[in-house]
């Protein structure tokens, strides 16, 4: 405490690798880099930005003023003042964001038809639910068609979750209790390498990145992507933190799991075709393996289970499924949109690609350092 | 200390998918050589199409493999 009240008053908070997207976001990161006190008067703001908005899962301003919230919880996203992280202004600004956000997700997202709420009925009607995604066609032209350029972009765009694996699930344990809470648990600690950090899925990419000569310090590409992709990790995040949505995020890590060994097979064979070695397809190659397990106790011990236990939550656990598939859905065909349409899938293309200018100088100086 | 997993190895039979291990038992070859278990809880192929085998890569999926009757 008191060494950030010193680098406050020195006004020596080193400026995030990223910048604003429009007042909203440009008001927050202003406020970070002050001692946290007094009410900064956000919400006006807020409602001004959710006015605007076409949709809040696309919109820039909006997204990424969520993810620097939650980045707060997170940490490695926006150096401040860490009294911030439970100011009630923000805590009040997130929870006015997250009210719309939800409320949009909601309104868009289609819902399946209930199951009954046995862990079996649930289990099958999840993975009949992910056997329709739509996902595939981004793994099947990584596998066949995708360049050197084109894997960057896609590391780029998964370094958002993938650095912090794991994380946003995370949340939801001490919210659970019982059988999901021990079926969460399970794959965690595989997610978090069986005790040997080594192992950890999130280092383990990070290996990947280094790899395609990626910097792997998070945060480093948020000017990069585009606002559906923190629309992906802010909807995990807000999923998580919030125990009334406890259903939700495990209906959203059971689809997450169900869509993952298979397309990552197909991701690993586009690295390899590119003459990538094991250092970079490590990530892929473990994740055929450990969420081929993964699903099956996400489906019936952690969802399942849970629509057993608290039959109150089956909706909310299909949602949560759905809302996965739509959302990853997009982010996916925004990636293979621009590919097949000849154009680079990043907001600002990376440091030493064709087009690259005008980068924010603190992501671009990173992009070249690494690169 | 009782030895949880030692006492109780535990196989779940998936429906239309791989057979889930809880719990130490030793997986080997047919010569008797041990085969890496990279996790605590593993999923043994069912269906004959996985490319990892003995483990379950998920393919069971892609071609429609059932356990019903």
């Amino acid at each position: 405490m008191a060494l950030s009240q010193t680098l406050v008053n020195q006004g020596t908070f080193p400026s995030p690798s990223f910048s604003a997207r429009g007042p909203l976001s440009a008001r927050l990161l202003a406020l970070l880099r002050s001692a946290p006190d007094g009410d900064p008067g956000l919400l006006p703001l807020a409602d001004e930005a959710i006015g605007r908005a076409a949709g809040l899962v696309h919109d820039d301003d909006i997204q990424l003023t969520l993810f620097v919230l939650y980045g707060l919880h997170y940490g490695s996203v926006v150096e401040t003042d860490d009294a911030w992280e439970w100011h009630p202004s923000l805590i009040a600004l997130r929870r006015h964001l997250e009210a719309a956000f939800e409320a949009e997700l909601r309104r868009v997202v289609p819902m399946p038809e209930l199951p009954e709420p046995t862990s079996t009925a649930v289990a099958s009607a999840l993975f009949a639910l992910t056997s329709e995604d739509s996902g595939p066609g981004l793994s099947r032209f990584v596998a066949s068609k995708a360049n050197r350029e084109q894997l960057a972009e896609f590391l780029v765009h998964r370094s958002i979750y993938t650095l912090k694996e794991a994380d946003p699930h995370s949340w939801a344990i001490p919210r659970l209790t019982g059988r999901a809470k021990a079926a969460l648990v399970e794959i965690q600690a595989d997610e978090y390498g069986g005790g040997r950090p080594e192992r950890m899925h999130a280092v383990i990419f990070a290996g990947t990145m280094r790899g395609l000569g990626l910097d792997d310090r998070y945060g480093i590409y948020v000017d990069h992507v585009p606002a559906v992709t923190l629309a992906s990790l802010n909807m995990m995040s807000m999923f998580g933190l919030n125990r009334r949505l406890r259903g939700a995020i495990a209906g959203h890590l059971a689809a997450f799991e169900m869509t993952s060994s298979i397309p990552n097979g197909l991701y690993a064979r586009g690295f390899r075709r590119n003459g990538f070695g094991e250092d970079v397809t490590w990530y892929f190659d473990e994740h055929v393996e450990a969420d081929a397990v993964h699903e099956q106790i996400a489906g019936r011990d952690l969802a399942g289970s849970l629509a057993e236990d608290e039959p109150a939550l089956l909706a909310d656990i299909l949602f949560g499924a759905a809302a996965c598939l739509t959302v990853d859905g997009w982010a996916s065909a925004h990636l293979l949109d621009a590919w097949t349409a000849g154009r680079s899938a990043l907001r600002v293309p990376l440091a030493g690609e064709p087009g690259a200018s005008g980068a924010p100088s603190a992501a671009g100086d990173a992009a070249a350092s690494g690169a | 200390m009782s030895d949880l997993n030692r006492a109780a190895p535990q196989i779940v039979a998936c429906p239309n998918g791989p057979l889930l291990v809880r719990g130490e038992l030793d997986l080997v070859t047919p010569d008797g050589d041990p085969i890496e278990r990279k996790r605590k809880t593993i999923a043994l192929c069912r269906c004959g199409v996985s490319a990892i085998k003995p483990f379950c890569d998920g393919t069971h999926k892609a071609i429609g493999f059932t356990t019903e009757e």
